[in-house]
Parts: C-alpha cells; sequence; structure tokens
C-alpha cells in the first residue's frame, strides 16, 4: 500500500519532549479521523518510545531523537530513533516488568504496552550505536 | 504540559488528588512531594484519585508502585479511584488491580 503523506522532525531528549511527541503524531494521525480509543492508544505508544530513548537509549544525557510518521489509507506507522547507547539484549528488553533502571522506580512495563496498544512493533537496536522502534497502529473510522 | 497535585490529609487518609497528563517528565517532578507527605504525618491508607488525569503511560505505573511498596513498608494500604477508560486499561494490563482496589 502507498502512504498517503509523512513526516520528519527531530528533537532534544529532554523530557518535557515527551508530551511534545505524542501530541504532534496525534494532530497527524487526526488526518485518518480515527477513534478517540485508537488516537489515545497510540498516544501512550509514541509517549513509551520517547521516554525510553530519553532514560535509556541517551541515559538522561543530551541526544536527539528522530521521529518519522508514515500515513497509509487505514493505519500509521510511527518510527522513533536515539542514536544512543543500545539495547544489550532486545528480548529480555520486551519482557513484562524487566528494567535496568528499577532505582528510578521504572516499571518495566514501556514494551509490553507499546505492544498491547499497536497492532505491530518492531525493535532495531546495535550496542553503541542506537535503538529504532517502529511501531503501526490500524485504526478503525471514527 | 503541567500536572497539578493536591493533598487531603483527613483521618490517617492521605488522598492524593492528580490533575493533567501522567509520563515520566511529571513523576519525576511529583515523586518527591508525594514522599515528603507520606512521612509528615501518620497515614494508614494512601488513595490516588486519577479522575482528572487525562492521560498515564508506564511511568505511571512506576509510581503507583513505588508508591505501593512505600506505604506497606509504612504498614498501610493503598488504593486508586476513578480512572477513565485508557487509564483502566493500562491499570490492567500491568496487573495493578490485583494489588489494590481499583474503584
Amino acid at each position: 500500500m502507498q502512504p498517503i503523506n509523512r513526516m520528519k522532525i527531530e528533537f532534544d531528549s529532554k523530557s518535557t519532549n515527551e508530551a511534545f511527541a505524542r501530541v504532534v503524531v496525534a494532530a497527524f494521525a487526526a488526518q485518518l479521523d480515527p477513534t478517540l480509543e485508537d488516537l489515545a492508544d497510540l498516544k501512550t505508544a509514541v509517549s513509551e518510545a520517547v521516554t525510553n530513548a530519553i532514560i535509556h537509549g541517551y541515559e538522561q544525557k543530551p541526544g536527539t531523537i528522530y521521529m518519522e510518521c508514515i500515513l497509509y489509507p487505514d493505519r500509521i506507522t510511527v518510527i522513533v530513533e536515539d542514536h544512543g547507547v543500545g539495547i544489550e539484549d532486545i528480548e529480555k528488553a520486551r519482557t513484562p516488568a524487566f528494567t535496568t533502571k528499577p532505582e528510578l522506580e521504572r516499571s518495566g512495563m514501556g514494551f509490553s504496552v507499546m505492544e498491547s496498544f499497536v497492532d505491530s512493533l518492531q525493535i532495531e537496536s546495535e550496542k553503541g550505536k542506537g535503538t529504532r522502534v517502529i511501531m503501526t497502529k490500524k485504526f478503525l473510522r471514527g | 504540559m503541567t500536572l497539578d497535585i493536591t493533598f487531603k490529609h483527613e483521618n490517617q487518609v492521605l488522598t492524593i488528588y492528580l490533575k493533567g497528563e501522567l509520563d515520566h517528565h511529571a513523576v519525576s517532578k511529583i515523586k518527591d512531594t508525594i514522599d515528603l507527605q507520606l512521612v509528615r504525618a501518620p497515614v494508614k491508607k494512601l488513595v490516588l484519585d486519577l479522575g482528572e488525569v487525562s492521560f498515564m503511560d508506564s511511568s505511571g505505573i512506576g509510581l503507583i508502585v513505588g508508591r505501593y511498596n512505600r506505604i506497606r513498608s509504612l504498614g498501610g494500604t493503598m488504593a486508586i479511584k476513578n480512572p477513565g477508560g485508557n487509564l483502566l486499561k493500562i491499570l490492567k494490563m500491568s496487573g495493578i488491580d490485583k494489588l489494590m482496589k481499583i474503584s
């Protein structure tokens, strides 16, 4: 299926940008007239991916987060990328309640939430190079 | 985006009212404020009212589980009130509903 619209942005890995990122994606996705519930699910998944990039990818140090959205007639694909430390073991990271940062009271539910709230989730990561999260959410028309 | 927080302390029940969006940014700002309230005066029960929270991700789960562990170590209990549709979904998928009462 051919994309009908695309956008790309980059922003600093600051926690204030978590809300910015999810609002931007929701505004872009609104073109497909999704239900409020689907939009809320998408915002939650985007928030998780951006938070992961800030806390884990860049370990709360300065960095740049790259976000791309591709719209299809019935779905949106969102790509969130960082050039941070990368994930040591992706399978382990996807395990519910697994966290490398318990001291920060991280629940370890980030990837589980993403998996539940979008239709497909792909994680690519290389140690020392960074992480790319690709998620796709299908929309029932609202 | 801001998250407003207000407290009501009555008969050793501390009720926390949150208003706004509960993400990692907001959680990092309110965690210490809540913990300070827990040690200021005796608390037997901690109630988190999410009625005015319009968004929550897994950072909110971390905040809730962290406060649950803290109030338990002080010999108290915890409950959650008024979570909206999307919040309820994330609370259930993370198993919070098995740890405490949600109403």
